[in-house]
């Protein structure tokens, strides 16, 4: 009992951070149908930058409670990224708007490798360590135990999803959105300025994404340059797994996958007989993707668009 | 060299009500809630140019991708001559003889034209790998047999001097032509037509029609989806009419524009 | 309307024909002598990497099919050649039975995996590639026990080069009173089998084949409605662009004698797309000209430290840091210049035969 509510709480802990970083891809794609490949990069962006504040602030004040140099982390590495979402989005991909297919997908490699590469000359190859400035606390819950960190990406997280939601179904802004995501050309018709509302679905996936870096460097204490990569890979195919364009798939699509991967993890040697090892994480977690795409081809809540003739 | 004649059925218009070609019983079609088609029943008879016709969203669309395989059916058959159609994959039925063009071109844009009538050619052309990486004699002779095919088609379209630019890049006009033409390529028994004027000017509509007719001397049998009502009624030799998903009459466009059905159906309640 | 050869001057074709020629055979030693012998090794992966790009440049250029995971046979075709050319089991079975057997091993794989995505389309089909890909790529790693098929992520060592009888391609021979090292060697084994894969893609897609294949690529339901068997052809390319790459992954492994993972992650089938897309998708001069060029792009753009010393008296970047971001940029500058590829397909090649119907 006490190891399935252990993996329970990993993987949702996991899969709201998954979560936030689906978001930012699944609202680019269900407005220009991009797979915004540099996404991840920035989130990865996000968890460097904010260290570089917190470890700053740690070593300067060292006197400071944890909770407001994380704070102050926040504050300049949501600015960074949504300043980096919207320079990509302007430079890389509002050029390419009507060419063919894959060229945005290239210049979205390539923005990726260059975030990268720019991270790594900026803070070196090395594992950065995430100061410990947060209360270290630790609670039990019937045989788990739940960290304080823990507990606050989770409400962290709701709260921001929660947000998302009632700006996208609420305000102008999102109704705009959700106008352009429908055709791109009535809507500007209707007189919706759609560099705009494309901007600002770069410039709002970007902010989640810089919460999400945090995150995950909070969680598991470190960041990397090249920590994007595997984030976004995953964060992506939880947004597919979803059903890409559709937010409630998103989140849906990332709490899955964390604990698909948790889950995985914790009882592949179980059922293997040990044959696997908890290293099949991954591969359980693209398993289950693949299953999932070959019977439900469009997602778990993706529209199934019937094909017209 | 002389223009091959498309179609496999010699006929006249003689024993065009004697021999049924296309055999739609009871077909009945459903997306979610929606009844798309409800228990339609036809018959085309070799050799004559049918009309599907009825006001926007009646299901006529729907009923062409029923029939060519796009769509599986809930319930009902549809035979070609005597094989079975219902539960085939489109490029099974268009093996057994019934080619279609589309409301929206659906051409290869990047491909020229004459790409455009080879690709018609697959289903009566059989080399692979082998022959094709080889170029054994059988592909070369199938290529050349297929070149001059495609040639012949464009020139009877009109399209002999597009042959070689790309099919995104010819007018409108000539772009349904080659719908019709790459169609035509696979040597069908029927032809199945939506919309094929729409778009066109008239003397563009006069030449479809007397493209159309020759096709049907040919020994052709055409099915055809069409809005302009003049252009139907002096064409077709029969008509169904279909309006929400219901085939609400069948017949000569004679007894067809008398049925109150369909006049209600087209202009509305009031004008009963 | 039978055709007269239309060939009015055939002296300069025969010329240009022969000049290529000449070049392709004289280049190892051009190379050789003007930057060195690591070029030449350069030379021969640029040859793997043209390979690998027109094997996928079938599946991706030609029938559309977005294939993230396509490093996957490439990796099973070194992995067969490492299992049964090297000390790993003992075996030490000739190239000759070993490269057709990988690369059809690799076919029947492109099949497997193809089967269950045929109703997926675009960006899903992606994301399922690249998940095969990456299950391949964590088996690779973890597969050293309960029995070790693959020695983990050390990898596999000692592969035995192509060798016939006491020919090997990893020693120097002198012919013709020249000295030809193992490099110039495998280039010329290596030119061999490009110039036969560019054969066949060139004769594949003037044919039958290669036409129902852009037509999927073009218009999936017009196609089908064209008579084209679909699913068929999709798995036939599927299978010919696996083929190509196990073919490739045979030859990397019997030219590095050493594979691991590591040469076979996500980023490398990416690499390959981009010198697809970057060149010019689905025309092979394109996808040539890519593949070469985003070969040695990265090892060019190791003389940057030259050019900071030049520049500015010192070297401020490592240029092994600096090269993969220039690389990012050059892949961004260039989409952003010509989206449709540095040498796109001018799909208008005249038809001379047809020019007149």
């Amino acid at each position: 009992m006490d190891i399935f509510l252990q993996q329970l709480i990993n993987g949702l802990v996991l899969g709201s951070v998954y979560a936030l970083v689906a978001l930012g891809y699944t609202m680019v794609y269900g407005i220009l149908e991009l797979i915004n490949f540099a996404h991840g990069e920035i989130t990865m962006m996000g968890a460097m930058v904010s260290l570089a504040v917190i470890g700053a602030l740690a070593l300067a004040a060292p006197g400071l409670p944890g909770v407001l140099i994380l704070g102050a982390g926040l504050a300049v590495a949501i600015p960074v990224c949504m300043a980096l979402g919207l320079l990509i989005e302007r430079v890389a991909y509002r050029p390419l708007r009507h060419a063919p297919r894959l060229a945005p997908l290239i210049t979205a490699i390539g923005v990726s490798i260059i975030l990268q590469n720019i991270a790594m000359l900026i803070w070196g190859k090395q594992y950065i360590p995430f100061p410990a400035i947060l209360p270290q606390g630790r609670h039990e819950i019937l045989g788990a135990s739940i960290s304080d960190t823990q507990i606050a990406i989770l409400v962290l997280a709701v709260l921001i999803m929660l947000t998302l939601i009632l700006v996208v179904q609420k305000t102008r802004l999102g109704r705009a959105m959700r106008a352009t995501a429908q055709s791109r050309q009535v809507a500007s018709l209707m007189g919706v300025d759609v560099n705009r509302v494309i901007a600002s679905t770069f410039v709002i996936g970007s902010a989640l994404a810089a919460v999400a870096g945090v995150m995950v460097s909070a969680y598991y204490g470190l960041a990397h340059y090249y920590m994007g990569f595997l984030l976004g890979l995953k964060a992506f195919s939880a947004a597919v797994l979803g059903g890409i364009g559709n937010l409630g798939g998103a989140m849906l699509g990332g709490l899955l996958l964390g604990l698909i991967e948790s889950f995985g993890a914790g009882y592949i040697g179980d059922l293997t007989g040990g044959f696997l090892g908890s290293h099949y994480q991954d591969v359980f977690a693209f398993f289950v993707l693949i299953a999932v795409l070959v019977f439900r081809p469009s997602g778990l809540l993706g529209a199934r668009v019937v094909e017209r003739a | 060299m002389s223009v091959p004649k498309v179609g496999n059925l010699p006929s006249s218009k003689l024993d065009a009500e004697l021999t049924p070609l296309l055999t739609v019983s009871g077909v009945s079609k459903a997306f979610g809630g929606l009844q798309a088609l409800s228990d339609i029943s036809l018959q085309v008879n070799s050799g004559e140019i049918f009309g599907l016709i009825g006001p926007n969203g009646a299901g006529k669309t729907t009923l062409f991708n029923a029939l060519t395989g796009l769509y599986s059916i809930d319930r009902g058959e549809v035979r070609l001559g005597s094989t079975r159609l219902d539960g085939r994959k489109p490029h099974q039925v268009l093996q057994a003889g019934l080619a279609r063009t589309f409301q929206n071109i659906r051409l290869f844009a990047e491909m020229t034209a004459l790409e455009n009538v080879l690709v018609g050619r697959h289903a009566r052309t059989a080399s692979g790998v082998v022959g094709a990486v080889l170029r054994l004699p059988a592909t070369r002779r199938e290529e050349a047999d297929s070149r001059e095919r495609a040639h012949a088609l464009l020139r009877r379209m009109g399209l002999a001097q597009h042959a070689n630019r790309l099919a995104k890049n010819l007018p409108y006009g000539d772009q349904r032509r080659l719908e019709i033409a790459r169609a035509l390529a696979s040597e069908p028994t029927l032809l199945a037509l939506d919309e094929p004027a729409a778009g066109m000017n008239p003397a563009e509509r006069a030449a479809l029609r007397e493209l159309l007719l020759q096709l049907q001397a040919d020994g052709l049998t055409l099915l055809l989806i069409e809005h302009d009502v003049k252009l139907v009624m002096g064409l077709c030799t029969r008509l169904a009419v279909l309006d929400y998903g219901v085939k609400i009459a069948e017949g000569t466009p004679d007894t067809v524009s008398r049925d109150p059905k369909v006049i209600a159906a087209y202009l509305g309640d009031e004008a009963l | 309307m039978s055709s007269v050869p239309k060939l009015n001057k055939p002296q300069p074709r025969w010329l240009v024909f022969g000049l290529l020629a000449l070049g392709l055979a004289l280049l190892p030693f051009l190379v050789d002598a003007g930057l060195g012998r690591s070029w030449v090794r350069l030379l021969d992966l640029a040859l793997l990497y043209v390979m690998l790009a027109l094997g996928l440049n079938i599946v991706v250029g030609y029938a559309g099919l977005l294939d993230l995971g396509y490093v996957a046979f490439y990796a099973l075709g070194a992995y067969v050649y490492a299992w049964l050319a090297s000390p790993h089991f003992g075996l030490h079975l000739p190239f000759w039975a070993i490269l057709p057997l990988g690369a059809a091993l690799a076919g029947l794989f492109g099949v497997l995996l193809g089967t269950p995505t045929l109703r997926l389309r675009g960006d899903y089909l992606a994301i399922v590639t690249l998940g095969f890909g990456e299950i391949i790529r964590i088996f690779m790693n973890n597969l050293n026990a309960p029995v070790n098929l693959t020695n983990g992520p050390q990898g596999i060592n000692l592969i035995d080069p192509v060798r016939l009888g006491e020919f090997s391609l990893s020693q120097p021979h002198a012919l013709f009173g020249y000295t030809f090292t193992g490099v110039h060697l495998t280039y010329y084994l290596f030119l061999l089998l490009v110039l036969a894969v560019i054969f066949i893609s060139m004769r594949l897609e003037d044919s039958r084949i290669g036409r129902a294949w852009v037509a999927i690529r073009e218009d999936e339901i017009a196609a089908a409605a064209t008579g084209i068997n679909t699913r068929n052809l999709k798995l036939l390319a599927f299978a010919m662009g696996a083929t190509f790459g196990g073919l490739a992954g045979g030859l990397f492994a019997s030219f590095q004698g050493f594979i691991s993972p590591e040469s076979f992650n996500l980023m490398e089938s990416i690499m390959i797309l981009c010198m697809i897309v970057l060149g010019g998708m689905g025309h092979i001069p394109g996808v040539i000209f890519g593949a070469v060029v985003l070969t040695l792009l990265p090892e060019a753009l190791r003389y940057t430290g030259d050019w900071q010393r030049t520049l500015f008296g010192q070297i401020y970047i490592d240029p092994a840091d600096l090269r993969m971001l220039l690389f990012g940029v050059a892949l961004v500058a260039v989409m952003l210049y010509r989206p449709a590829g540095m040498i796109p397909s001018a799909r208008r090649r005249q038809e001379f035969a047809d020019a007149k119907g």
